[in-house]
């Protein structure tokens, strides 16, 4: 053990919420001195004082000296910076975990909507305890670029506990890793901890994938966790923009590729414009990519927060590309996706004609469906099915609609 | 003179003193269940024999004036907050009582605010005994700590004039800061460089004080119309380089809140309000300025434009929103006591149907009705709210006094009064087990909306009714509680001195709760 030696973790100052600031130092001797200065410390003070003693007794922490200064942080906030000090300090593989919320305990199907992903930074737990109750289709709790370099280490004890002790409010749960090699080490912290999905910055080859995939596999054998994790590889540069169709038949569990604009129109050393025509090319093979391979595309974050107009004719613009579904970095954005992503009054209508002809035809037995003088084939009629899925999903028509419309009649 | 004495249970089961600051007090006996009789209480009788027949009554310092009032010990002064952060008139009449070594007087704000904070001086070498009206940031940490020679008394803007007009406080002399006057005493708020809009609060002040004084930056001759303050109440006008800092006074634009969660807040209390049939043609309003109630107010302005429909009248403070709505046609009113922002002092100079209103006769409990009473959809905040719908506004979770009670009480007694509120702030729970101070009982708060669920008050079946097939998350208001706890933890026990440093009344003058010192 390493004796004398202090850590600083966490955030604290000025506009600083819901986090802390704990400097930890190992001592000789001495016993444990906790100086809390705490925001709470009326209402929580014992609880924060007791939760801080129970972890340095897991660690075997006899001698030091604490001192936390709290704006509000949760429970497992604390314990994440709490941790991160102590690991910083003292080398250990014990890991100190609070009960797993149960209403986190879900998971998600392979092909479910995706068109909206909130992305939100991995080292800011004042961002991540609201963001569920604007229910996006997916939550991504990054540990890649959205941390700064000198934060990572903490950032994944944060990210570990929060997807044990933060509720997501059923969206699905989602973490970005760092690029592959480093991203391999972050997948022990979330692999056991039920996430649902993957992405894999910067992605250029299969090959990647297949490592990240073996890792997991690890993981999962020693845990003996039998949930599925969905990979969401990134296309960020020009050679990945190329490899677009071998990532995403790399493997069964990849279920869509995403486009990164901001580090690709940098690979291509051109400026990135609202427009976004110097990036049709890539655009266009990624969701080619995807439609051969049959998984989702998703299109890159539109980061003007303040401009739901730009965002809207963005949406469409990428709606028109083929693409699935969007990042975004503000909940004030996930409406603007979502209703502009879903069918239109016109596809809806005609989506409905098609489903309608093709149950009457099975109804009457018929082997072809027709509507009109025009035979439908089967690609058009799952097409339309899909579009009323996409419609009820995103609350443009009920469930029962058919009883609905046949009533009206 | 003991602060207070004889302590007993209240209806509300809070343990209140029935003597205070040597006064015999009421304890609340419920909602509506105080009703006193006699006469309302009156001033000293003056005749006009006594001021000039030019009508001139203008004297060169308010420390003349102070002294010709009359000031001495043990005297209640009253101000008002028209002037906001900004006021520079109250802090300068107790300056003068200072140098006059007069003692123990009583402070009577009608709100006070951060920019007072220099009166604590006053308050701990005896100059001034206590504050009967609101103690903001850090009046309410000085008050809490212990520090106030005598009980603090908080009263709603209502509870104010109804304790002026029953006799309980009889003010000595009132203090009017006004931004425009005439000579005789008539004033009003619409110009000068410290226009404030409307000097909503003043009105039972001046008719009951035995002293009023008018202090102006902006004299102007005979007739100053329209009259927000009438002369022929006033006893002495002062002018004075400056009675306010106009940046502090209004501010240049109030602006809706872009956090996406108070949005959220914000446009669930919207849909609320239009599910449940209570937005519609005619309808009436209230909504504070704070940034969230101003999003209430945008989307429930969305609602009724995309309908065709407007809302009958709504009551201020005003904004630039409120006032869009009216000069957009979805309003056909404003009813407004004070003017928040640049626009709205605009619009309170400038449009007939924007009209100043006095808390007299929007609030008062001794009036033969109240317009609170009348308004369909009112919009609140809160500190707290507990299991039972209780209500808190004044003090905080660790049991600092750190904010007045303002009109809140008073509007609690709309048909649907709705609180938009998180369901906690930094780990600190909002929905409780029992308030920290009960100031709104639980039979007045229809709706809690917060971030992740709404409850409805079990008393307001036909609500229940109306939304039970809502898309709306609505829970029971033990969920959201148990809903805090499970994200918070179960907060512990604040450990209070036995000292009671201020009282809580009623909009009926009853004492409903007590304010223990914080150790």
């Amino acid at each position: 053990m390493e004796h004398n030696k202090t850590a600083t973790i966490g955030n604290k100052g000025k506009g600083v919420r819901s986090d802390c600031q704990v400097f930890l130092e190992i001592l000789d001797s001495g016993g444990i001195n906790i100086e809390l200065v705490s925001k709470v410390n009326a209402l929580y003070g014992k609880s924060i004082r007791r939760g801080i003693e129970e972890i340095l007794v897991f660690f075997d922490i006899k001698n030091a000296k604490v001192v936390i200064e709290d704006s509000g942080a949760l429970p497992f906030v604390m314990a994440a910076r709490m941790e991160a000090a102590v690991k910083t300090l003292k080398k250990t593989d014990k890991e100190f975990l609070l009960p797993f919320f149960k209403q986190n305990n879900y998971q998600t199907e392979q092909d479910k909507n995706r068109i909206s992903r909130l992305y939100l930074p991995g080292n800011t737990p004042s961002l991540m305890i609201n963001a569920g109750i604007h229910h996006p289709d997916g939550i991504i709790l990054d540990l890649e670029d959205a941390v700064a370099p000198d934060k990572k280490f903490e950032a994944s004890f944060l990210v570990r506990n929060a997807l044990r002790n933060l509720d997501f409010y059923g969206t699905e749960r989602m973490v970005r890793i760092n690029q592959v090699p480093r991203g391999l080490e972050d997948l022990d912290f979330i692999v056991p901890h039920n996430v649902n999905l993957i992405l894999i910055p910067k992605c250029e080859s299969a090959e990647q994938i297949h490592l990240v995939n073996s890792r997991i596999a690890e993981i999962k054998a020693k845990q003996k966790n039998t949930g599925n994790i969905w990979l969401m590889p990134i296309i960020e540069s020009a050679l990945g923009v190329l490899k677009a169709y071998e990532i995403a038949m790399a493997a069964e569990n990849v279920v869509a590729l995403a486009i990164g604009l901001e580090d690709y129109t940098a690979d291509l050393g051109i400026r990135r414009t609202a427009e976004a025509t110097e990036s049709f090319f890539a655009r266009s093979m990624v969701v080619n990519a995807c439609k051969a391979a049959g998984k989702q595309a998703i299109d890159s974050v539109f980061s003007d927060v303040a401009d739901m107009e730009g965002l809207k004719q963005n949406v469409l613009r990428s709606k028109a590309l083929g693409f699935d579904g969007m990042g975004c970095i503000h909940p004030r954005q996930i409406r603007v996706l979502h209703d502009n992503f879903a069918p239109d009054d016109a596809e809806i209508a005609k989506a409905k004609k098609i489903v309608n002809a093709f149950i009457e035809a099975k109804e009457k037995g018929l082997g072809v469906v027709s509507l009109g003088t025009k035979m439908i084939d089967a690609p058009v009629v799952k097409r339309a099915q899909k579009t009323i899925d996409l419609a009820i999903s995103t609350g443009k028509i009920s469930k029962n609609w058919r009883e609905e419309d046949n009533e009206k009649i | 003179m003991k602060k207070y004495d004889k302590l007993v249970v209240n209806a509300a089961g809070r343990l209140v003193p029935t003597i205070i600051n040597g006064k015999p007090a009421v304890p609340f006996m419920g909602v509506g269940k105080y009703r006193p009789s006699g006469v309302k209480h009156a001033s000293s009788i003056p005749t006009c024999l006594d001021y000039p027949d030019d009508g001139n009554k203008t004297l060169a310092s308010l420390t003349e004036a102070l002294k010709k009032c009359g000031l001495k010990d043990g005297m209640t002064i009253s101000t008002h907050h028209h002037l906001r952060d900004g006021d520079l008139v109250s802090n300068a009449i107790f300056d003068i009582a200072h140098e006059m070594g007069v003692k123990d007087l009583v402070w009577f704000p009608s709100a006070s605010f951060p920019c007072n904070e220099p009166l604590i001086k006053y308050l701990e070498d005896g100059t001034i005994n206590r504050i009967e009206g609101s103690m903001n940031g850090p009046l309410g940490k000085f008050t809490s700590k212990g520090g106030m020679k005598g009980c603090a008394v908080l009263r709603s803007h209502g509870g104010r004039v109804q304790a002026i007009q029953d006799g309980e406080v009889h003010i000595d002399i009132a203090v009017i800061a006004a931004p425009v006057a005439d000579p005789f005493g008539n004033a009003n708020a619409l110009s000068g460089k410290s226009a404030c809009g409307i000097l909503g609060y003043s009105l039972a002040d001046y008719m009951y004080a035995d002293k009023v004084i008018v202090v102006t930056d902006n004299l102007i001759p005979f007739p100053c119309m329209p009259m927000q303050v009438q002369g022929n109440y006033v006893d002495y006008v002062v002018v004075v380089d400056q009675i306010g800092i106009p940046e502090k006074i209004v501010s240049g634009t109030t602006e809706v809140t872009k956090s996406p969660d108070r949005l959220l807040l914000a446009e669930w209390t919207a849909q609320f309000c239009d599910e449940a049939g209570l937005l519609r043609d005619g309808c009436s309003l209230q909504s504070g300025a704070g940034g969230t109630s101003l999003a209430v107010g945008v989307y429930m302005e969305q609602i009724l434009k995309s309908r065709g429909e407007k809302a009958r009248f709504a009551f201020g403070g005003s904004t630039k929103y409120m006032v869009q709505m009216l000069e957009n046609g979805t309003l056909d009113y404003i009813l407004d006591a004070q003017a928040f922002d640049l626009e709205a002092v605009r619009s309170a100079r400038e449009n007939p149907n924007h009209i100043d209103l006095s808390v007299f006769q929007a609030y008062n409990f001794h009036s033969k009705g109240n317009y609170t009473s009348m308004t369909d959809i009112m919009i609140l905040g809160a500190t707290e709210v507990d299991v039972n719908f209780n209500g808190n506004v004044v003090t905080h979770s660790d049991g600092l006094l750190l904010h007045g009670i303002g009109g809140w009480q008073n509007c609690l007694h709309a048909k649907t009064v709705i609180i938009p509120i998180p369901l906690f702030r930094d780990r600190i729970p909002v929905v409780v087990d029992e308030v920290t101070t009960i100031c709104g009982p639980g039979d007045m708060i229809d709706v809690i909306v917060t971030e992740r669920g709404i409850a409805i008050n079990p008393k307001r079946t036909d609500l229940i009714e109306k939304m039970k097939n809502s898309s709306l998350p609505i829970k029971t208001i033990q969920q959201l509680k148990a809903e805090a706890d499970a994200i918070c933890g179960v907060p512990e026990k604040i450990d209070f001195d036995d000292e009671i440093v201020a009282v809580i009344k009623w909009v009926d003058g009853t004492v409903i709760d007590s304010v223990r010192k914080v150790k």
